[in-house]
């Protein structure tokens, strides 16, 4: 006499899970090709402002991006808007050979359409980013993004 | 010589295990947000000192913002929500007002003989002005001419300007822009650039 009876089988065949590295396999490479990795890492706290008529940016390859915000380490670097190109704090002068780095870093043909982003603080006087506007005029980087958030309303 | 059987079956079974595990991974390193933004082009710059052709008076709409983020249009304050309604009525000029911009007979395909109005819009923003309202700013201002550019183009084509663009059609779109070209023009800055 046992104590525990063997429980008998009376549930159903079980569910084939054969296909179910199909399904995970299939998600995996459409994230794997969707996926665009962060480019930098940001040191200077951006909160976008928000507008309405906004367009898609296209073409990512050829957008140079110009971070203006808070340093995220108030503690260490303050709490004055600072300029982020690439890794690293900048001043409105570096902006220059920054554009031209990245000019050349592209095919001659796809220059004149390089659009330049400029990521920027809802809070951010407009004195940094006239200033980094006057440079980007200097080296003839005349497409423009104000980077925004879209609002729905209205 | 040993009996060579069928080779033993590798389980399969971790592989599940692994594919999740690279999902999740580049579920959470994903970034799917498509970026948005005010488009502009920024004038040339101006290398020596050229004479810029008089403008008259009335085919300008003077926008002014000071550091405290209020607004000055045409001489009187003014909020925000107003500024897109006073723009489109300059830009327009629907009845041919003295004080309002001059039009000119122009040849546009698709509308024939057109009033093109020689309006330009003149921004200035101080230095102090938050990032934020210079971009409610020029938001409202784009706002204001793709809503007459709407008007327009659901009259000629029944669709919206903004059905058209993302349509690409480019000579409709083009017409509807020579219709009403956008001229905002930001003022030089003048204390910027002091070394």
């Amino acid at each position: 006499m046992s104590k525990f009876k063997k429980k008998d089988d009376k549930g159903g065949p079980g569910i084939s899970t054969a296909s179910l590295p199909d399904i995970v396999f299939m998600l995996l490479f459409f994230f794997m090709v969707t996926t665009v990795m962060r480019e930098v890492d940001l040191k200077v706290q951006i909160s976008q402002p928000e507008a309405t008529e906004v367009k898609k940016l296209e073409n990512k390859a050829l957008v140079c991006y110009i971070y203006i915000g808070e340093p995220v380490e108030s503690n260490k670097y303050g709490t004055k808007e600072r300029i982020q190109l690439n890794d690293a704090f900048a001043t409105p002068e570096d902006i220059g050979s920054y554009v031209e780095e990245f000019r050349a870093s592209k095919d001659e043909a796809e220059v004149p359409l390089i659009t330049t982003s400029l990521k920027v603080d809802s809070e951010t006087e407009m004195g940094i980013v006239t200033e980094v506007k006057q440079e980007l005029r200097m080296v003839y980087a005349l497409k423009i993004n104000y980077s925004t958030r879209e609002r729905l309303d209205r | 010589m040993p009996k060579r059987g069928a080779p033993p079956e590798i389980n399969a079974g971790s592989m599940a295990d692994i594919a999740f595990l690279l999902l999740v991974f580049f579920l959470v390193t994903t970034t799917m947000d498509t970026d948005l933004g005010l488009a502009r082009l920024l004038p040339p710059p101006i290398l020596e000192d050229v004479e810029t052709p008089p403008i008259k008076e009335r085919n300008v709409f003077v926008v002014l913002v000071n550091a405290n983020d209020q607004l000055l249009v045409e001489g009187d304050l003014m909020e925000i929500d107003e500024l897109r309604e006073a723009a489109k009525e300059f830009i327009a000029n629907p009845a041919n007002e003295e004080n309002l911009p001059e039009k000119k007979e122009k040849d546009v395909p698709f509308f024939g003989k057109m009033m093109v109005s020689k309006q330009v819009i003149s921004l200035q923003n101080d230095n102090g002005t938050s990032y934020d309202m210079y971009i409610q700013v020029q938001n409202e201002l784009a706002a204001a001419y793709n809503e007459l550019r709407n008007e327009i183009a659901m009259d000629q084509f029944g669709v919206s300007y903004d059905a058209l663009v993302e349509a690409g059609d480019k000579a409709k779109v083009k017409a509807v822009r020579e219709v009403y070209p956008q001229r905002i023009s930001e003022a030089e800055p003048k204390d910027v650039g002091k070394k």
